[in-house]
């Protein structure tokens, strides 16, 4: 812990004192108390090699078959993980999509989660980071989980940010690009790698965490998994029972825009050699010719 | 135009990716202005000038001294609602991709992340972004104030503008939930040579190379040609080498002046964080590997032969 601030950290010491903060859930996690864990999840088109984005309304085209993304089932299986290793808890996964959604969102629960939750509804289309955000913290401060667990990146449309936005809506601490995860005393610790290294951060839960595809690899669904899954509760809830404001999610939510779509810019000629031997030479040559030493 | 670029910095220094950003924001219309974030940074802040900013706003915390995201939020919050920003661009990193989208959700403020280029036109900011794997490229904006947007790693070249920046002190309130993550450990790997973000040069290797040892006739070449060594997906899965020299999909985007690719078949998750490079040379057994599709030269054979071979003909050539 850095040593204390001039200002704000005797503030926070106080705030504590007082029992928390007003406008803030103050739920607290006690020692060893099972532990509520919402996984975020997308509902991706399946092939991501095939997708396409409609050039009508420059959205992603999402009619064809999807699946969870895969970078989400990490956590869904890192979920799973603390459940288990504590015996008891429940692992909630949460979603904003269209209604076909609720069958990817299946593959989690016959991994082995609880419940499902999927906002589900046609003023959403179209959100983007701000207004998904919005809708998703709104699903979340329903469920009140301990810990909220992202995947690292969706594998449509490359976005890595989401939690981040979510855990300032729900004024939470975050921990992002967890590869190695766990939790006591009311706190989880997360290790990551960044551009210099590795960190290790501490938070106190109620937490958001983002973890990368490195920490686990994902069970297979088992048969028995598969045929239950089915029966397992399965929510499908409207903006306005959330209360959020149509006007606030979708596009009217949203503050980006698509103006255009164009071909990536073209690479110069490529030349394929077979090396004869004088390989080694003939890239020198090209890189004198170059100016590239 | 009024725009605020977020500098980051690493042990004393401006990340370079950020200096890139200050200088590609100098070059668009209106005022340009940095923020530097962080304990006893003060000193870094009047470099930023030499990159185009006319004003460098420093926040000099204790409680800003570890590189986490959320009481940055806090700091730039106060920042933009103060001086009047209608843009604020970030360098894309780990602690600036959370900073970016917890600010847009603070602020209601649309986000573009992605980002290779930025331009005005018709008056407008225009942002240019790949998607789907870099095959198609969108232009994309927003529709209110202040926009704020994320720089590919990589994207634009530091430059030297000559001025002056003015240094000034602010203060803001950091939220208690904003302080509530404690990063309580950080190694930091020691490397020898550039860091992949900032070199030139870069010698890559993949599962070509047959096994961790022949990282060596890798790292022989970087050294010769004065860059760093990456590597795929594939060889860090494997415990070849250290994730932090990941390019891909699922490591880091770079977009040096030369990419060598030694062993690498090329697959799309490797191209995406390599393809914005200068040149590409790649050398792999297989005729048929995707990478020979992007290569401005490639070589079809034994990288065992030919890459200690031509890191003996670069060492004589720069010795002579």
């Amino acid at each position: 812990m850095p040593a204390p601030g001039p200002r704000s950290r005797g503030l926070v010491l106080a705030t504590q004192e007082l029992g928390g903060v007003t406008g803030r859930s103050t739920r607290t996690c006690i020692l060893g108390a099972a532990m509520k864990i919402a996984v975020c999840t997308k509902y991706v088109p399946e092939a991501a090699a095939n997708a396409r984005i409609d050039p009508q309304t420059k959205r992603l085209d999402r009619s064809g078959e999807g699946s969870l993304n895969q970078f989400d089932v990490h956590a869904v299986e890192e979920a799973l993980k603390l459940k288990e290793g504590e015996g008891e808890g429940e692992v909630v996964i949460v979603s904003v999509g269209p209604e076909r959604a609720l069958e990817a969102m299946r593959k989690a629960l016959a991994m082995g989660a609880d419940r499902a939750v999927l906002v589900s509804d046609d003023a959403v289309a179209g959100s983007d980071l701000v207004a998904t955000s919005r809708v998703l913290a709104a699903a979340l401060e329903r469920e009140k989980p301990d810990l909220v667990l992202f995947g690292q990146q969706a594998n449509d449309s490359d976005g890595a940010v989401l939690w981040a936005a979510v855990a300032d809506r729900l004024q939470r601490p975050l921990v992002s690009q967890v590869a190695e995860l766990t939790r006591e005393n009311g706190k989880v610790r997360g290790k990551r790698q960044t551009e210099y290294g590795y960190d290790v951060i501490e938070a106190p839960l109620p937490a958001v965490v983002a973890v990368s595809d490195a920490i686990n690899e994902p069970r297979y669904p088992s048969l028995k998994g598969i045929m239950g899954a089915k029966k397992k509760p399965q929510e499908t809830v409207s903006l306005s029972e959330l209360g959020v404001d149509a006007g606030e999610a979708g596009e009217a939510g949203s503050r980006t825009e698509v103006y255009a779509l164009g071909d990536p810019p073209a690479r110069g000629d490529t030349v394929k050699i077979e090396d004869d031997g004088t390989g080694a030479e003939k890239i020198l040559a090209f890189l004198q010719e170059k100016k590239a030493l | 135009m009024k725009t605020l670029v977020f500098l980051e910095d690493h042990e004393g220094k401006l990340q370079r990716d950020s200096l890139g950003v200050l200088s590609k924001a100098a070059s668009l219309d209106g005022e340009v202005e940095a923020v530097l974030l962080g304990s006893e940074v003060e000193g870094l802040a009047a470099e930023a000038g030499k990159y185009g900013a006319a004003r460098v706003h420093v926040m000099d915390d204790v409680l800003l001294a570890k590189p986490l995201p959320q009481p940055r939020v806090d700091a730039l919050e106060a920042l933009i609602g103060d001086g009047g920003f209608d843009t604020v661009l970030f360098a894309s990193t780990v602690l600036s991709a959370d900073l970016a989208a917890a600010l847009a959700a603070r602020l209601d403020a649309g986000l573009n992340w992605d980002l290779t280029d930025v331009v005005v036109e018709d008056g407008k900011l225009v942002g240019k972004r790949p998607a789907l794997g870099d095959s198609v490229y969108v232009d994309v904006g927003w529709t209110g104030e202040p926009r704020l947007a994320l720089i590919r790693s990589g994207t634009f070249e530091p430059q030297k503008h000559g001025g002056e920046a003015q240094v000034e002190k602010f203060e803001a309130r950091l939220q208690d939930f904003s302080l509530d993550a404690q990063m309580i450990e950080q190694a930091h790997e020691e490397s020898e040579g550039p860091s992949i973000e900032d070199a030139d040069v870069i010698v890559a290797g993949g599962r070509g190379l047959g096994s961790p040892e022949n990282f060596s006739l890798v790292e022989e070449l970087a050294k010769a040609l004065g860059g760093a060594v990456a590597a795929t997906r594939a060889v860090v899965d494997a415990g070849w080498y250290p994730y932090a020299t990941q390019v891909g999909q699922t490591g880091k985007t770079v977009a040096p002046k030369l990419y060598i690719a030694c062993g690498i078949s090329g697959a799309i998750q490797h191209k995406v964080g390599m393809q914005s490079s200068g040149l590409i040379v790649a050398i792999n057994k297989d005729p048929n590997a995707p990478i020979f599709e992007y290569a401005d030269l490639g070589v079809v054979g034994d990288l065992h032969e030919i890459v200690p071979k031509l890191t003996e003909l670069v060492r004589a050539r720069k010795a002579a």
